[in-house]
């Protein structure tokens, strides 16, 4: 019973870098500019974050500020060369990848930001609610961040339904030649979504040095960034089907330590590789399930110029 | 009526609409406009004929904002405008329904509207676009349930979307590109006297078109353009179908039938083909046919009743659930795969040529070559042999008249689409092959290219080939056809020889027997 509850308890900051990353990397995808740099986003912003507090002596919010900044800065390379100049959005989203590794272990090294510890975010305890017996600890007694989590995947759940720029933005991701002849600037709704996205992405990624590991090494991301490739397939581009799908990998990570911990004997490296298991058999589940239709937006990775002749 | 139409003069019937002079487009060296000059009268239906790339759509594109004209001059309502966007275009009030329909295929219908007609904040814009959908409906005599998704609905469906979407939106200048090339006779007739409607409400309409019928018997005026320039604009009483095709095509060309001269043994026999799709829809119940030698057998038919469901099971893209096909000296052929059944001589025009005709992205030799290739005509497994490969390509180019290709490295995605298709030809009859299988080789094709994709087919049954010719077109079932076959919900439900008059067979196709 102790086991159960104090994994439940530990989800969610485990969940919440999947289920930010995810929601930010759908928004991106909904305006149909497909985004492999994830794990290169998740990178800037932890370092970022890291640097902040190391360097400028922020608060961990401002330093999760910051590397929400400098996500969205390194994201307007990427939708410079995706957007404006059409290059190839795989080869961009590797690009950008490889560059953020290069980039933050070179920093991290050069500034003296490498495994230095320092103290992180503190919990937000609701008064009443977190008395409560099990939800109270579980859902009522986690940092900031986790609670600003679920409040930007349920609205961004409804604004993509319910508001226009939602519509538009779905629009331009399904059928950027319908959304053009709507009146919609295509080509600014492309690079707003990247932008945004990548800062979500960024949030994620300093929320794993900032507030969870509260130290910075090399490639601390440890593919995450893929995974969430995978989680938002699995989700269908669905915000509320990202949360679950957050809580399910957030699940995995947290029952890793809580099982050695607990001297039931199963190889380390075998628990370590249970994510990316996990995320395979995901794929595979999603795919048998329905039979081929994606779900995705439908001009996912297509350039878009308007005066094309063909 | 939106605040843009509200604002603007009210129209006076038989004024000019829209006027443009001297109107100049060059893609590259292409030069698409030259010099063009256009007029449209409030409350006329103006029909705009040309064969492919004569710049028909070119035109309309530059009306509707989406292409900038090089130079020229646009009038709209008597006044001098600038269209530098799709934007411009709609608060002039003009609205376009392209050809390929610009609407989002995961979105509703009521989604499509609003996403072209925002009015207020999201609810008000929900609520005030059902009311105008409702109404714009009612006008129209349309029936269109708006929140069924868009990819659900029928092709006339979505025309009618298009259609209100932009009168929704203020238009008062309709321009329809090629709006009857997905309907049928049935459907087109509702079409226009809605459009008829709606001119004689002050509108005016733009109907583009290559069906020369269409432009004589729904149009109060005619223009005609040929290579990027305006050849003549005329009344229909002063012209006739004849004179219409020599204005299009430069010179006369008059398809006329030809019956077959000698139909020989059966060589494809198909029995009770059944087929159920992956999504559980019965696509085939239970297709009977004989096709002979030196026979054109054309199967009409309304699209979606089961046409390309039979062309693939005929071609061995997906195996039948039941029933059986035996080809003339093979026996059972049954699920046998394509390339099997390629080398007992059947042969294929799928109706999606840039997507399962033609590799776009290879170039005309290699998309010529490919059945040489599996073939072994162009050397072996491990290494292809350019050069016969590249002169076999030249000798087919030639024979088969395949305009535009400069040279055969040329990438086969660049061709237009009379040129692609007669590329197609040119392969599939390269082997001689004994059953043709067409799926309406000639959609899209102006009256030049048709002539040639059906002069090829006609030569293929005169040297004893059995053709199967899928199409939608009755006009074209007519001219070539020496037995008729109409097909509905899966099932061939008439017969008919070569000759019978069109009503008996529109009536076939929707069921009113």
């Amino acid at each position: 019973m102790d086991f159960l509850f104090n994994w439940l308890a530990n989800i969610p900051p485990f969940a919440v870098p999947y289920a930010l990353a995810a929601l930010g990397l759908m928004i991106c995808e909904k305006s149909g500019v497909l985004n492999l740099g994830a794990e290169g986003f998740l990178l800037v912003g932890a370092l970022a974050g890291v640097g902040a507090i190391l360097s400028a002596g922020a608060s961990p919010a401002a330093a999760l500020g910051i590397a929400m900044l400098a996500t969205a800065a390194l994201s307007l390379l990427f939708a410079v060369m995706v957007i404006a100049l059409r290059v190839n959005q795989v080869i961009s989203g590797l690009a950008i990848v490889f560059l953020a590794q290069g980039l933050t272990s070179l920093l991290g090294r050069t500034q003296g930001w490498t495994s230095r510890s320092f103290s992180g975010m503190p919990r937000i305890e609701i008064p009443w609610l977190s008395d409560l017996p099990w939800v109270g600890r579980i859902l009522f007694s986690q940092d900031p961040v986790f609670y600003l989590t679920l409040v930007l995947i349920v609205f961004a759940a409804w604004a993509l339904r319910n508001t226009h720029v939602g519509m538009r933005l779905r629009s331009v991701g399904e059928n950027p030649e319908a959304a053009d002849a709507a009146g919609i600037p295509v080509a600014l709704y492309r690079f707003g979504a990247v932008v945004l996205g990548a800062a979500l992405m960024g949030l994620a990624g300093g929320y794993l040095t900032v507030v969870i590991s509260n130290i910075w090494v090399d490639n601390i991301t440890g593919g995450r960034g893929w995974i969430v490739i995978a989680l938002v397939i699995f989700a269908r581009w669905q915000p509320l089907a990202a949360l679950a799908g957050a809580v399910l990998f957030g699940g995995i990570e947290a029952v890793i330590p809580r099982l050695a911990a607990t001297g039931f004997w199963v190889p380390q490296h075998f628990l370590l590789m249970l994510p990316y298991l996990l995320t395979l058999g995901v794929m595979v589940w999603s795919s048998l399930a329905r039979r081929g239709r994606g779900g995705g937006p439908a001009a996912l990775g297509d350039p878009f110029l308007r005066e094309e002749r063909r | 009526m939106s605040q843009a139409a509200r604002s603007r003069a009210p129209a006076e019937a038989g004024a000019p609409a829209l006027r443009m002079k001297g109107i100049t487009k060059t893609f590259g060296d292409f030069v698409a406009l030259d010099e063009v000059d256009f007029d449209l009268r409030n409350g006329e239906i103006h029909a705009l004929l040309g064969e492919n790339g004569a710049g028909k759509s070119t035109l309309m594109n530059v009306v509707a904002g989406l292409y900038a004209p090089d130079h020229g001059d646009i009038e709209v309502q008597g006044t001098p405008v600038r269209i530098s966007g799709p934007q411009d275009a709609r608060l002039l009030g003009i609205g376009m329904v392209h050809q390929h329909y610009k609407l989002v295929g995961g979105f509703t219908a009521l989604e499509n509207i609003m996403l072209f007609n925002p009015r207020g904040s999201f609810r008000q814009s929900r609520t005030a676009v059902r009311t105008a959908a409702a109404d714009a409906a009612d006008k129209l005599g349309f029936r269109v349930d708006l929140d069924a998704r868009m990819d659900r609905l029928s092709v006339p469906e979505q025309q009618r979307v298009e259609i209100m979407k932009i009168l929704i939106a203020g238009a008062s200048i309709i321009i329809l590109d090629e709006p009857t090339a997905v309907l049928t006779d049935a459907e087109a007739q509702k079409f226009f006297a809605a459009m008829r409607g709606l001119a004689e409400i002050g509108n005016s309409v733009v109907l583009v078109t290559h069906r020369l019928s269409e432009a004589l018997s729904y149009a109060d005026r005619i223009t005609v353009m040929r290579g990027g320039r305006r050849i003549r604009t005329a009344h229909p009483e002063e012209v006739d179908a004849d004179t219409l095709t020599e204005l299009i095509v430069g010179t006369r060309i008059v398809e006329k039938p030809a019956p077959s001269e000698h139909v020989g043994a059966p060589v494809l026999t198909v029995s009770g083909l059944e087929l159920t799709d992956a999504g559980g829809v019965v696509r085939l119940r239970g297709v009977t046919l004989d096709l002979h030698a030196g026979e054109i057998y054309c199967l009409a038919g309304i699209g979606g009743n089961g046409q390309t469901e039979l062309v693939e099971a005929l071609t061995g893209l997906v195996p039948p659930d039941a029933g059986r096909i035996d080809l003339a000296g093979h026996g059972k052929v049954t699920g046998l795969p394509p390339d099997r059944l390629r080398r007992l001589g059947l042969a294929c025009i799928p109706s999606d040529r840039q997507g399962q005709a033609l590799a776009g992205d290879l170039t005309v030799a290699e998309n010529f070559a490919i059945g040489g290739v599996l073939a072994g005509r162009f050397g072996g497994a491990l290494a292809v042999r350019r050069k016969p490969m590249a002169e076999a390509a030249a000798a087919a180019v030639r024979d088969f008249e395949v305009m535009g290709v400069r040279s055969a490295r040329q990438k086969a995605g660049l061709l237009s689409g009379g040129n692609a298709q007669k590329l197609v030809i040119a392969r599939e009859f390269s082997g001689a092959p004994s059953v043709i299988v067409a799926h309406s080789p000639s959609r899209g094709l102006d009256v030049r290219a048709a002539a040639a994709v059906h002069g090829h087919l006609r030569a293929a049954r005169d040297r004893k080939a059995a053709v199967l010719l899928i199409s939608e077109d009755l006009d074209e079932v007519l001219l070539l056809a020496d037995r008729i076959g109409v097909m509905r919900s899966g099932r061939i439900v008439a017969e008919f020889p070569g000759g019978t008059d069109r009503r008996t067979i529109g009536r076939a196709m929707v069921g009113h027997d």
